[in-house]
């Protein structure tokens, strides 16, 4: 893992310098798509390792882990956006994301594929998807292109609320 | 520069608080008869500091209305006014009022006066009424008093005798009297009285020895004079009387020297009584989120995490250089680890543990209150305050126990003339008990009423449809019915009503603390309802069980037995529900594989073992593939950062670093579909 929070480090101090306010992005690779969260709310980044099931969960649920003595539920994002699942291997990893919502902050991790990047991008550059209103549109906040080629944003606080 | 004040707000408020559970406790301690002077004291203390408190931080509203029950209780505390039934409401009341403004204060929302504006109107009654002090038997018209009280008719005469000790004090009496003088635009008289000036040679020059007798010829507010003797209310006698009738003052002034004598006595004497300890201490029973630890449990911590740090370095010595010659060292080592975890982890819990006091002393109010509405007679025991128990078992204890106190004094003790007609002493006594017991903590209520009808409640659970016509129940049985959630309906028998009112919710919320209540009653002798509950919510008892692949934890509280079957125990009941003949009862069965959905295979059922729980008196049996270790765990929240899972009441992190999760029994029932079933007498072969 201190690969990736070296090409963090180094993505984040040199930082666009030119006057535009710029976001932060960091990108993971989803079957052949980039998917970009929100750098400030990563916490950490760690390798999969199985979790504990939780009673009639939804199947994106993969389970809790211990996080350091906190209790932390893992929501599979290939299932959770019905892509084909696949079999973990050695650079499925897991983000740890910590977002603030009204009842507090609450921390899920995320399984992706493998890491990609980290990017900046201005405010405001981020298209509307424009896909409608179907499951998956909610938890996507735009699209924004990157060096020519197109990175998701994803809306964080509807990707890791769990309906009834 | 100036200060800004708002940063002590908060500690005014909490001392605020403590002063008015002080004032409370001590009105309730408070014999009308003899009243104690220190527990005058007390009260007078309290609502003088909160006064000035006010004063200083500018809630004028509230120093206000401080100011009026501060006087009357300064004319009780000093013997001018005697204390009685009517006074104590009234004070209790504004003690409830101060704290409504407190509370209004705090949350920053606009005060409402209104209830504050009618007990000072009540105050200012009372202490128009009767001129206090040695204006003996008058009786005036009280319409023509309170005007003339208010402004003193024609003006006021004024007695001012102070302590000897004034002057030491820093009080000027010429600096009052001038104040006095611009406040009745000089029209007042002044004489001295000598009488206490010792021979020349025996005079201490910085004593005060004179005594001054006011005349003020001017309608002035009672209060204003009030307020420029303020400060000196503690350090000398003033005597106010409204001038009217000449009489008075002669009265007042005839019998100097021995007028003198015998208050003289009292304020000498009070210092004495003061230096008592007070024996009940001033608890607060507000549920703030911070709490406070006693000095003694942080030094025992920084020892035990010394000890900790010097197990770790003697450790990390023995393996820089470690070789198997050294096993024997490390083991050592490893256990005086183990010792050091284990009495630190203690520690860090006893933290949390604060005496059950903090609930019980809400009570005697509570009592108070219920049984003058009800008109009984109630005297309420407490023992075991000191018993110590976890903060937030605490916090969610005390609506249960208002509960189960009401329904002591509504329903338990009988009438005053009931109880004479059966015998019994006419006051009922509740009973309040506390105490350890192998890892619980057990809480008693124990009233000597009249107990529960058992005939009563049968009747009514049979109407209710909870027992079937007929059946047999044993008395324990018939007990645990007014628990079930279905008994309390609104046609209940008066008698007998609120026995069963929300006695389901008191035993669900005992239950949500994983504890349990029994109760126990003899007809005519009383009932007693006896609370167990766990130390802590941290940790918990725990069995572990493994289901498929997956480890789940049941609390050891909840489990009856564990068995594992050997013969066709088992029925089949409706073609999918199995049920188990436990002895002379039919217990559900539960498959937590299938319940929980587990991959799991299947296995034949006599294979398996089968742990019998029970809650809410319910018993079901669940299946599982086999029963691991006992062990503590300390609960972890599942809902922060996921949500509620049905079933299941929180996670654990086991020696191995995995979470396991903790089955809630309760629930797990309501899943099974258990909870649906009817208590049949004939169900129970017995």
């Amino acid at each position: 893992m201190s690969e990736v929070s070296e090409i963090i480090d180094t993505e984040v101090s040199s930082a666009q310098d030119d006057g535009i306010l710029t976001e932060q992005y960091l990108t993971f690779i989803m079957s052949g798509e980039e998917y970009g969260v929100d750098i400030l709310a990563v916490q950490e980044i760690r390798g999969w390792e199985s979790a504990t099931p939780i009673p009639n969960s939804p199947k994106f649920i993969k389970g809790v882990i211990n996080l350091r003595g906190t209790i932390v539920p893992i929501i599979d994002l290939r299932q959770r956006f019905d892509l084909a699942e696949i079999e973990y291997g050695d650079e499925t990893v897991v983000v740890v994301l910590r977002i603030y919502t009204q009842n507090g902050t609450r921390t899920m991790g995320i399984i992706v594929d493998a890491i990609s990047d980290v990017y900046d991008v201005p405010i405001g550059d981020a298209r509307n998807t424009g896909m409608g209103d179907n499951q998956n549109s909610n938890f996507i906040k735009g699209l924004v292109t990157v060096n020519k080629h197109m990175v998701i944003l994803l809306e964080l606080e509807n990707l890791l609320t769990i309906e009834d | 520069m100036s200060i800004d004040l708002s940063q002590f707000h908060q500690v005014f408020y909490e001392e605020s608080y403590e002063g008015l559970d002080a004032m409370e406790q001590g009105l309730l301690d408070l014999d009308l008869v003899d009243p104690d002077a220190e527990v005058i004291n007390t009260i007078f203390r309290a609502a003088h500091s909160m006064k000035g408190g006010a004063g200083t931080f500018g809630f004028t509203h509230v120093a206000e209305f401080t100011h009026v029950l501060e006087t009357l209780l300064d004319q009780i505390r000093s013997g001018q006014r005697a204390m009685s039934q009517g006074i104590q409401n009234l004070l209790l009341t504004s003690v409830d009022c101060i704290r409504g403004l407190m509370q209004g204060l705090q949350s920053g929302a606009e005060a409402d006066l209104t209830d504050a504006h009618d007990l000072k109107q009540q105050f200012e009654a009372i202490l128009s009424n009767e001129t206090p002090a040695d204006v003996s038997d008058e009786t005036i018209d009280t319409n023509q008093t309170s005007v003339e009280e208010e402004t003193g008719g024609s003006g006021w005469h004024i007695r001012f005798i102070p302590e000897l000790t004034l002057l030491q004090t820093g009080n000027e009496p010429v600096r009052m009297f001038r104040q006095l003088a611009d406040a009745c635009d000089g029209q007042m008289k002044i004489s001295v009285d000598t009488t206490r000036l010792p021979v020349f040679t025996s005079m201490d020059p910085e004593m005060c020895y004179l005594v001054w007798e006011v005349q003020v010829d001017k309608a002035i507010d009672r209060s204003v004079i009030d307020e420029i003797f303020e400060w000196v209310i503690d350090d000398a006698e003033i005597i106010i009387t409204p001038l009217g009738e000449s009489s008075v003052i002669k009265e007042v002034v005839e019998p100097v020297p021995q007028a003198i004598q015998p208050k003289e006595e009292k304020t000498l004497s009070k210092p004495v009584e003061k230096e008592k300890p007070s024996t009940k201490q001033p608890a607060k029973t507000q549920e703030s989120s911070s709490i406070r630890v006693s000095i003694d449990k942080v030094d025992s911590l920084i020892n035990m995490v010394g000890e900790l740090v010097i197990t770790q370095s003697m450790l990390g010595q023995l393996g820089q250089n470690f070789d198997i010659t050294r096993v024997q060292r490390l083991q050592e080592g490893l256990a005086q680890l183990e010792h050091n975890t284990r009495e630190l982890q203690e520690s860090v819990m006893k933290i949390r543990m604060m005496p059950i006091s903090f609930v019980f002393s809400r009570f005697p109010r509570l009592v108070r209150d219920v049984s003058i509405s009800l008109d009984k007679k109630i005297n309420l025991e407490m023992s075991g305050e000191n018993t110590e128990l976890d903060k937030t078992v605490m916090e969610k204890i005390g609506d249960p126990m208002v509960h189960l106190i009401r329904n002591s004094i509504d329903h338990g003790i009988e009438m005053p003339a009931d109880r004479i007609a059966a015998g019994k002493a006419e006051t009922g006594t509740v009973k309040l008990d506390a105490y350890h017991q192998s890892g619980n903590i057990v809480i008693e209520i124990k009233d000597d009423g009249a107990g529960l009808n058992t005939d009563r409640i049968l009747q009514k659970a049979i109407e209710n449809g909870l027992v079937a016509e007929g059946a047999n129940l044993s008395q324990e049985q018939i007990f645990d019915l007014i628990f079930q959630p279905g008994f309390s309906t609104a046609d209940v028998v008066s008698d007998l009503s609120g026995r069963g009112v929300g006695m389901d919710v008191v035993r669900r919320n005992i239950a949500a603390l994983n504890g349990s209540i029994e109760v126990s009653s003899e007809r005519g002798k009383g009932s007693r309802f006896v609370i167990r509950l766990p130390l802590t919510l941290a940790i918990l008892d725990g069995q572990l069980v493994q289901v498929g692949k997956e480890i789940y934890i049941f609390p050891l509280v909840s489990i009856v037995e564990s068995i594992q079957l050997d013969d066709l125990s088992i029925n089949n009941v409706g073609g999918h529900s199995d049920v188990l003949q436990l002895r002379d009862e039919y217990v559900p069965i539960v498959h937590l594989d299938d319940i929980f959905n587990i991959a799991n295979e299947k296995r034949p059922i006599e294979e398996s073992i089968i742990v019998v729980v029970e809650t809410d008196g319910e018993k079901i049996g669940v299946v599982v593939d086999e029963l691991l270790g006992q062990q503590q765990v300390v609960i972890k929240s599942l809902e922060e950062n996921y949500k509620r899972v049905d079933g299941i009441s929180g996670a654990t992190i086991l020696g191995d670093g995995t979470v396991a999760l903790i089955v809630d029994i309760s629930s797990l029932t309501k899943m099974s579909g258990a909870s649906s079933k009817i208590i049949d007498g004939s169900h129970k072969a017995a």
